[in-house]
């Protein structure tokens, strides 16, 4: 069921549009992120949704309510900032029950409400503690505690462990995946970090100056990218050029320039490419392999990365080297295959 | 050798700046109508005097009415303007902050004699309420000054949060905004109002009959032998400033600390 519908949503501050012509859907009860670099106009999007920036043109809607004339403070989202934006004057308590005022709670039931949501961000006993007497990760808590107390329809969070060391992000990771499922409330995401956006949520959109190129599934995403930028944002990806022969009973056959002649399957290609088309074949490190015969190529570069190692492969005719990812560690000359089912054809950039 | 007269340098530095104003107390205290040593006896006959004058309470109320309204007033025209120059983008915000700040640089002496040909060409009386009007000139530059520094160190954030959790623009105001700026409006309410309560010039020209402090004591001056009485009186507005300076360091230092926590 569709919960929050964005629809045609144009903003621009001035100069080119920061967010441009972006519709979406998140369904209810979804954890669903916005992933793109800084500036691309995903932080925009998320408080336009909150209300604190208007829409140029383009409509929001919360489980069929259009948002567009209600103010910030009546509309049945919450947010979690960046800055986390505790309220220094009060303690972590009155932090959490800051937006329960109008529920005219008794004192017993406030009580109640805040030592509940305290317990489930797992900051139990520590309502009494100063807010600036909170480590980094108690402040997250904070926020995330002051934002689901009030029950939204949508959370909205920006960027919310960024300001987090790697070690206690990947611990709020996995806390906040798992009091996302306890909630059940749609959970709105913002961030740069794709390994962050992929692990956590149902679905990612990626954004790109300001336009949204692909909603999907994080292994969709990683699998079936549908354009360059976003084969190029998330993890690593080989390109080459390659023009389009025949498409014919479910198979393409392809001049790929320095790969030879290719013969893989139609399906791996993005929708709209015909034949004669100049494209851009795609596949990712760990789908290269070293053989006996192939494309032949020197090791420039390796990193040993534990389980698997990372090769910088460089071959006649190409100035940037083939990436490869691989458990075994082969040194200088090498052949290389590129399995037809693991190439991928995206349109070239224009 | 360098480091001994840096040394001799500070003390007589400190005894430059700070013994003719321990002057003050010592004669306030002294059994003679002349400001000479040696001292001829311990006496509080002056402050006695002092309490039994109703003219100079009658100026002292005066200082106060108008010291107190013109803190209230400038604080509350400072604060406004702070948050419309550090939340929102004006355009024209740096000229509207320069013509703001203009009355720091024009000598009080051209503002007093400004505003008094202006009341005259208006037809309108010398009055204290004359006095509050040109104080307000004066004053607003530093409320401002405070205030806009106090807003800068405040997360814009906060005020979002507050509306995000369902309180709009007035309460975000009580809840938020006043209690994390209280240590910058304290700042602002005794700066502007000791401007105001030892300012002399404009009021020298718009008070007409109603003598403020500053001007009832440079009245005095004509009557050596009341000489000794205004120095008591200068000891107790010493006294008084002393407390509220410490006062006010005492609530900056607040307010370093909160900011460090706000930003």
């Amino acid at each position: 069921m569709i919960f929050l519908t964005v629809s045609n949503v144009s903003k621009s501050f001035g100069g080119p549009p920061v967010v441009n012509d972006v519709s979406l859907d998140v369904m209810r009860g979804e954890f669903f992120a916005l992933l793109g670099p800084s500036g691309c106009g995903k932080t925009t999007l998320l408080r336009m949704i909150a209300g604190f920036e208007t829409p140029d043109r383009g409509t929001i809607a919360i489980d069929g309510e259009p948002m567009n004339a209600v103010p910030p403070h009546l509309r049945p989202t919450n947010m979690v900032f960046q800055s986390y934006a505790i309220f220094p004057h009060l303690n972590v308590f009155d932090n959490i029950a800051y937006g329960l005022r109008k529920l005219k709670l008794s004192k017993d039931q406030l009580h109640a409400r805040v030592e509940a949501m305290l317990a489930t961000v797992r900051l139990d006993g520590l309502g009494n503690r100063a807010s600036d007497q909170l480590s980094g990760g108690q402040r997250q808590r904070v926020a995330l505690a002051r934002a689901l107390v009030r029950e939204p329809k949508v959370l909205l969070l920006d960027e919310p462990l960024g300001a987090l060391d790697k070690r206690l992000r990947e611990t709020m990771q996995v806390e906040l995946r798992a009091i996302q499922r306890k909630v059940g409330i749609t959970f709105l995401l913002v961030t740069h970090d794709q390994e962050e956006a992929l692990s956590l949520s149902d679905r990612v959109a990626v954004m790109h100056q300001g336009r949204i190129l692909q909603v999907a599934d994080s292994r969709t995403l990683y699998e079936r990218p549908n354009c360059r930028e976003v084969a190029d944002f998330i993890g690593e990806m080989n390109f080459f050029h390659a023009t389009v022969r025949e498409i014919a009973g479910g198979s393409a056959s392809l001049n790929a320039g320095l790969l030879g002649l290719v013969t893989m399957p139609a399906a791996n290609l993005a929708p709209g490419i015909k034949t004669d088309d100049h494209i851009l074949l795609a596949i990712r490190p760990e789908h290269v392999r070293f053989a006996a015969s192939g494309v032949a190529g020197d090791i420039a570069a390796s990193t040993f990365l534990g389980e698997r190692s990372h090769f910088h492969v460089r071959i006649a005719g190409r100035s940037e080297p083939v990436f490869v990812s691989g458990s075994v560690a082969p040194t200088g000359a090498v052949h290389l295959e590129f399995p037809p089912e693991k190439l991928i054809g995206l349109p070239a950039s224009d | 050798m360098k480091n001994k007269s840096l040394l001799l340098y500070a003390f007589a530095y400190l005894a430059f700046l700070y013994v003719p104003v321990l002057v003050l107390p010592v004669f306030s205290f002294n059994d003679s109508q002349f400001i000479a040593f040696p001292l001829s006896g311990f006496t509080t006959r002056w402050y006695g005097a002092l309490a039994g004058d109703s003219a100079m309470q009658h100026a002292l109320g005066n200082s106060l009415k108008v010291g107190i309204v013109t803190a209230l007033l400038s604080t509350m025209l400072g604060l406004a303007a702070a948050r419309a120059v550090t939340r929102y983008r004006l355009r024209g915000a740096g000229a509207a902050l320069g013509f703001i700040s203009l009355p720091l640089f024009i000598p009080d002496i051209v503002l007093g004699l400004s505003l008094l040909m202006l009341l005259g060409a208006m037809g309108l009386p010398l009055s204290l309420a004359a006095v509050m009007l040109g104080h307000l000139l004066v004053c607003v530059p530093f409320a401002l000054t405070v205030l806009i520094a106090r807003f800068e160190g405040f997360d814009r954030n906060l005020e979002e949060a507050s509306a995000d959790l369902g309180e709009d623009g007035w309460m975000t105001f009580w809840r938020i905004t006043a209690p994390l700026m209280l240590p910058g409006i304290i700042a602002s309410l005794l700066l502007t109002f000791i401007t105001s309560f030892d300012e002399f010039l404009v009021a020298f020209f718009l008070s007409g009959t109603e003598a403020t402090l500053p001007i009832y004591i440079w009245g005095q001056l004509r009557f050596p032998e009341r000489l000794p009485m205004v120095l008591a009186l200068g000891a107790v507005i010493l006294a008084v400033s002393v407390v509220l300076v410490i006062c006010a360091e005492h609530v900056r230092n607040l307010g370093v600390k909160n900011r460090v926590v706000g930003a």
